[in-house]
C-alpha cells in the first residue's frame, strides 16, 4: 500500500474521531449548564484547555464565554481543530483515496461535511444540542460503514490506529480537565454539584451507563478514573484503545504481539503493557494529572513513530 | 411538444433529415421519445443528472476558490453515428494516429521530414510542445502516443473534419463510460430495440495498452496512474480509471528515483514502478529535466525513462504535434510517411506565420476563427462573426507581433442534435471526441464524448465554457 494512501486513511479516521470528541465536550458542558444551580458560573475555559490551544483562543477571542468557545471549537474555519476544519480535512483525505475506500464511506464523509457546513452557515443557537448529537451519530455511522463495507486490510488497520489513538488521547483529556481543573476546590467534594459533574464526565465519554453496569454503583473520582483509564472492555477507555491499536499495528506488520521490529511497535507495546499491569493506586500515587500528561506524551511518540516507520519513507541513497 | 415538431434549421442535424423525418437509425429513438410525455422526459433528465452527481462524475473549475465540483451538464437525447460513418471514422483515425506516431519517432530522431522540406525546421523548434530533452529517446515498441482523444466536427454538408488531435493528456473518457451507464437506465427500452456498440471495454484495453509498455521479461509489472492531485480538474476521471483498472493512483510525492529505477513509497518500503500513465504535462514531470519550479514531478524520472527502465504513456514530447501550426501539416505527414491520401480532412487552416496567408487572415478577421497555436480548452480565441471591432483590432495587433503563435480557420457551422432545454427541443451544436489507444494494435473505442453547446446559438462546447455532454451511440454493422 502506498504510504500516502495509508497516511490519508489514518488521518481521515483521526479527524472524524476528533470532530466527534469535540462535539462530546461541548454537548456535555451544555447539559451541565442546564443542571447548574443559578449563581454558579459556568466554566467554558477548561473546554479549550483540553484541546491544548488555549493561548491561540485567548489571542483570537479573549474571554471564554459560551458563545466564543462554541464558535471557536465548532465553526471556526481558521482554527485547524474545529469540527468544521476537521471535517474539511477528513473530506480532503477521503477524496485523495476515493478509489481505495468504499464509495459508501466517501458518501458518508461527504454528507457529514455538508451537514456541518450548512449548520455553520445557518448557526441558530437554539438547535445546538441537536447538532452535536448529529455530529456524534454521523461519526458512528462513518465508523460502522467503514467496518461493514471496507475490506479489513492494511488500509483499514491504519484507519483503526488513527481512530483509536485519537480516542485514547481525547478520553485522557476529558478526564484530565475534570480532575485537574474542577476538583481542587475542596469544599465542593461530595456535593450534588460534584456528583453531577462526574456524571457529566462519564456521559461525555458515553460511559455513564456502562460504568453503572459494572457493579460500581457509587460514583467516586477514583473509580471513574479507573474506569476510563484501565477498563479492559469499555471501547472508549484508554487501555482498550491502546490494546486494539496494538492489534491493528501487528496485523499490518505480521510481527507477533509481545515482540517488535520497529519503533512504533516498541513504544505502543510498552504503553499497552504498562496499562495492563498498572493499578489505580499507583496512578494516584504518581498524581492523575502527571500520569495523564505522560500518557499523552507517550501516545504522541507512538503517532510520531507510526509516521516515521510507515509514511515518511526516504530512500537510503539520498 | 413532440420531436416531430422539432425544427432542424439550416444545419446538418445528426438525428433528422428534415422536420418530421428522422434519419433511419434514429427512428426507434425518436418514436420512444415521442411516446413519453414532456414531464416524464424532464423527470428522466433530472434523475440522470442526479445519478451522475452521486457517482461523483464532476469536474473542478479553475479559479474557483471554493473548490467547487460541478457536474458536466448532461442531455438525455443521444447522438447517433451510423455504422457506415463509423467505419470511415475508425479507419481515418487509425491512419492518422499511425502517421502521427511515425512523425514523433522521426522528429525526435533523424528528422527526415525536415530534411525533405515537408515541414520547416523553424516551425518545429518554435512549438512549445517540442522538447529537445526528448531527442534520441526510444520509447518501448516505438510508440509515442498511446492515448489520444481526437476532436472531430461536421459542417453544414455533414462532412467530417479533425479539429484537434489532443496527443498529450486528453480527458473525458470517464464521462463516456458513466453516461452510458446512466443512459441504460434512462432509456432502457431503446437499448433493447437498437443495436448499439458497447463502450465498456475501454478500461481493459487501456490496461493492456499500458502493460504493453513494460519490459517484456517482467512477469508481473507494476502500472500506476500519476495524477496532479485532488485539485486537478480531471481528478475524478483519474481516480475512476485507476479504480477501473485496479492500479495505484499516485501523486508525484509518492514516487522517487532510487538505484536507477522509479519507485513508489509504500508502507512496506520502496517498490519498483514499471509503467506510468501520467496525467501531468511534460514540462512538470521532472524538475531536473524540465521546469525546475514543478512541485508535481519526480526529480530524475527523465534519466530512468531514457535508460528504458520505465514506460510512460503518453511519451514525453508528444505535444509538439498538438501545436495548431504543426496540426496543419498532418495531411502532409500522412502522405509523406504512408504514401496515402488522408481519409479524414483537416479544417482548412491559415498560418499567420506565412505573410500571404497572414494578409488574408487580417483582411477577413470578421469571418474567421483565430486561435492561439498553443492554447486548448477554448481559451485565447477570437470568433470573428461574434466579435467587436475592438476585439478584432486587439487580435490583429497580436497576430502582427507574434505571427507564429496564431492560426485562423473558417467559422464552421457545426452539426446539431436536438436537446432538451426546459420544456423545448432545441438544436444544439456538437463535436465528437473518440478515444484511441495504441498498444499492440490501434483500438478506437466505439463511441466517444459528444460535447454539446447548451447555450442557445453557442459554438463553444468546452466544459470550462458552459458546454455539456451527450451519450454517443455507434450502430453495429
Amino acid at each position: 500500500m502506498l504510504s500516502r494512501v495509508a497516511d490519508s486513511i489514518y488521518w481521515l479516521n483521526r479527524y472524524i474521531e476528533r470532530a466527534e470528541n469535540i462535539a462530546r465536550f461541548i454537548d456535555v458542558n451544555l447539559n451541565l449548564l442546564l443542571d447548574s444551580p443559578i449563581g454558579v458560573t459556568q466554566q467554558w475555559e477548561p473546554l479549550v484547555l483540553t484541546t491544548g490551544d488555549l493561548p491561540l483562543f485567548k489571542e483570537r477571542y479573549g474571554e471564554a464565554t459560551a458563545e466564543n468557545v462554541i464558535r471557536f471549537l465548532t465553526f471556526d474555519s481558521n482554527y485547524s481543530n474545529s469540527i468544521l476544519s476537521c471535517l474539511n480535512s477528513a473530506r480532503n483525505n477521503a477524496r485523495s483515496v476515493r478509489e481505495i475506500i468504499s464509495s459508501e464511506m466517501w458518501q458518508q464523509v461527504n454528507a457529514f461535511y455538508f451537514m456541518v457546513k450548512e449548520a455553520a452557515q445557518a448557526d441558530s443557537p437554539g438547535q445546538l444540542p441537536e447538532f452535536f448529537s448529529e455530529v456524534k451519530l454521523a461519526s458512528h455511522l462513518f465508523a460502522g460503514i467503514t467496518n461493514a463495507t471496507m475490506t479489513h486490510n492494511e488500509g483499514w488497520h491504519f484507519g483503526q490506529i488513527g481512530r483509536l489513538l485519537e480516542r485514547a488521547d481525547k478520553t485522557s483529556r476529558i478526564l484530565d480537565v475534570k480532575y485537574f481543573i474542577l476538583l481542587p476546590s475542596v469544599k465542593d467534594v461530595g456535593t450534588t454539584l460534584d456528583d453531577l459533574q462526574w456524571i457529566a464526565l462519564l456521559r461525555s465519554a458515553s460511559a455513564y451507563e456502562m460504568y453503572r453496569k459494572q457493579g460500581l454503583h457509587r460514583i467516586t473520582p477514583m473509580s471513574v478514573a479507573k474506569f476510563l483509564v484501565l477498563e479492559r472492555e469499555f471501547p472508549r477507555s484508554m487501555r482498550f484503545c491502546i490494546q486494539q491499536a496494538e492489534r491493528s499495528l501487528h496485523e499490518i506488520t505480521g510481527t507477533p504481539i509481545g515482540t517488535w521490529c520497529n519503533p512504533a511497535e516498541r513504544t505502543l507495546g510498552r504503553l499497552r503493557s504498562d496499562l495492563d499491569y498498572l493499578t489505580i493506586d499507583e496512578i494516584v500515587h504518581v498524581g492523575l494529572h502527571e500520569f495523564l500528561d505522560s500518557l499523552q506524551q507517550r501516545m504522541n511518540e507512538v503517532g510520531k513513530n507510526v509516521f516515521e516507520t510507515f509514511f515518511a519513507l526516504e530512500p537510503a541513497n539520498r | 411538444m413532440n420531436l416531430h415538431d422539432y425544427e432542424p434549421g439550416d444545419f446538418y442535424d445528426e438525428l433528422f433529415i428534415e422536420q418530421g423525418q428522422p434519419r433511419l437509425d434514429a427512428i426507434p429513438l425518436v418514436d420512444r421519445i415521442n411516446s413519453l410525455s414532456m414531464e416524464e422526459l424532464q423527470r428522466r433528465q433530472q434523475s440522470a443528472q442526479i445519478a451522475l452527481f452521486k457517482m461523483g462524475v464532476t469536474f473542478n473549475v479553475y479559479g474557483d476558490t471554493q473548490g467547487t465540483e460541478r457536474i458536466f451538464p448532461f442531455d438525455i437525447i443521444p447522438r447517433i453515428v451510423s455504422a457506415n460513418e463509423w467505419a470511415k471514422l475508425e479507419k481515418g483515425l487509425k491512419q492518422r494516429i499511425y502517421a502521427l506516431n511515425l512523425f514523433l519517432a522521426d522528429i525526435y530522431d533523424e528528422q527526415k521530414i525536415i530534411r525533405d522540406s515537408v515541414i520547416p525546421a523553424e516551425l518545429i523548434y518554435s512549438a512549445t510542445g517540442f522538447f529537445k530533452q526528448c531527442m534520441g529517446v526510444k520509447p518501448p515498441e516505438g510508440i509515442w502516443c498511446h492515448i489520444t482523444g481526437t476532436d472531430l466536427v461536421r459542417d453544414r454538408a455533414g462532412e467530417w473534419y479533425v479539429l484537434e488531435d489532443n496527443l498529450r493528456c486528453p480527458s473525458g473518457v470517464s464521462y463516456v463510460l458513466e453516461s452510458r451507464r446512466v443512459m441504460k437506465s434512462t432509456l432502457p427500452l431503446v437499448f433493447e430495440t437498437m443495436n448499439i456498440q458497447p463502450v465498456e471495454e475501454y478500461p481493459s484495453h487501456l490496461l493492456e495498452t499500458l502493460l504493453n509498455l513494460a519490459p517484456h521479461h517482467l512477469p508481473d509489472p507494476t502500472v500506476v496512474l500519476l495524477t496532479p492531485g485532488i485539485y486537478n480538474s480531471a481528478y475524478f476521471e483519474q481516480s475512476f480509471l485507476a479504480q477501473q483498472m485496479g492500479v495505484e493512483l499516485v501523486e508525484g510525492r509518492d514516487l522517487v528515483v532510487s538505484d536507477g529505477y522509479l519507485q513508489m513509497r509504500t508502507t512496506k518500503g520502496l517498490k519498483r514502478v514499471d509503467v506510468v500513465y501520467r496525467r501531468i504535462d511534460d514540462d512538470f514531470i521532472d524538475p531536473l529535466a524540465f521546469r525546475a519550479d514543478s512541485l508535481l514531478g519526480i526529480p530524475g524520472l527523465m534519466e530512468v525513462y531514457r535508460a528504458g527502465r520505465v514506460g510512460l504513456a503518453n511519451a514525453l514530447g508528444t505535444g509538439v504535434a498538438d501545436d495548431k501550426v504543426i496540426y496543419s501539416f498532418v495531411p502532409a505527414m500522412i502522405r509523406y510517411y504512408l504514401g496515402e491520401e488522408p481519409i479524414l480532412a483537416n479544417v482548412p487552416t491559415y498560418l499567420c506565420w506565412e505573410p500571404q496567408q497572414q494578409s488574408h487572415v487580417l483582411a477577413n478577421l470578421d469571418k474567421l476563427v483565430v486561435k492561439c497555436a498553443n492554447e486548448s480548452g477554448g481559451y485565447g480565441m477570437l470568433i470573428g462573426p461574434h466579435s467587436t471591432q475592438a476585439q478584432r483590432d486587439e487580435f490583429a495587433e497580436k497576430i502582427k507581433a507574434q505571427p507564429r503563435n496564431y492560426i485562423a480557420q473558417p467559422t464552421l457551422s457545426l452539426s446539431r442534435v436536438p436537446s432538451l432545454i426546459g420544456d423545448q427541443f432545441e438544436g444544439c451544436h456538437v463535436d465528437l471526441r473518440p478515444y484511441v489507444l495504441y498498444g499492440k494494435e490501434i483500438y478506437v473505442n466505439p463511441g466517444g464524448l459528444t460535447r454539446v453547446a447548451l447555450k442557445k446559438g453557442s459554438l463553444v462546447v468546452n466544459s470550462s465554457q458552459g458546454g455539456g455532454s451527450k451519450d454517443t451511440w455507434v450502430i453495429c454493422q
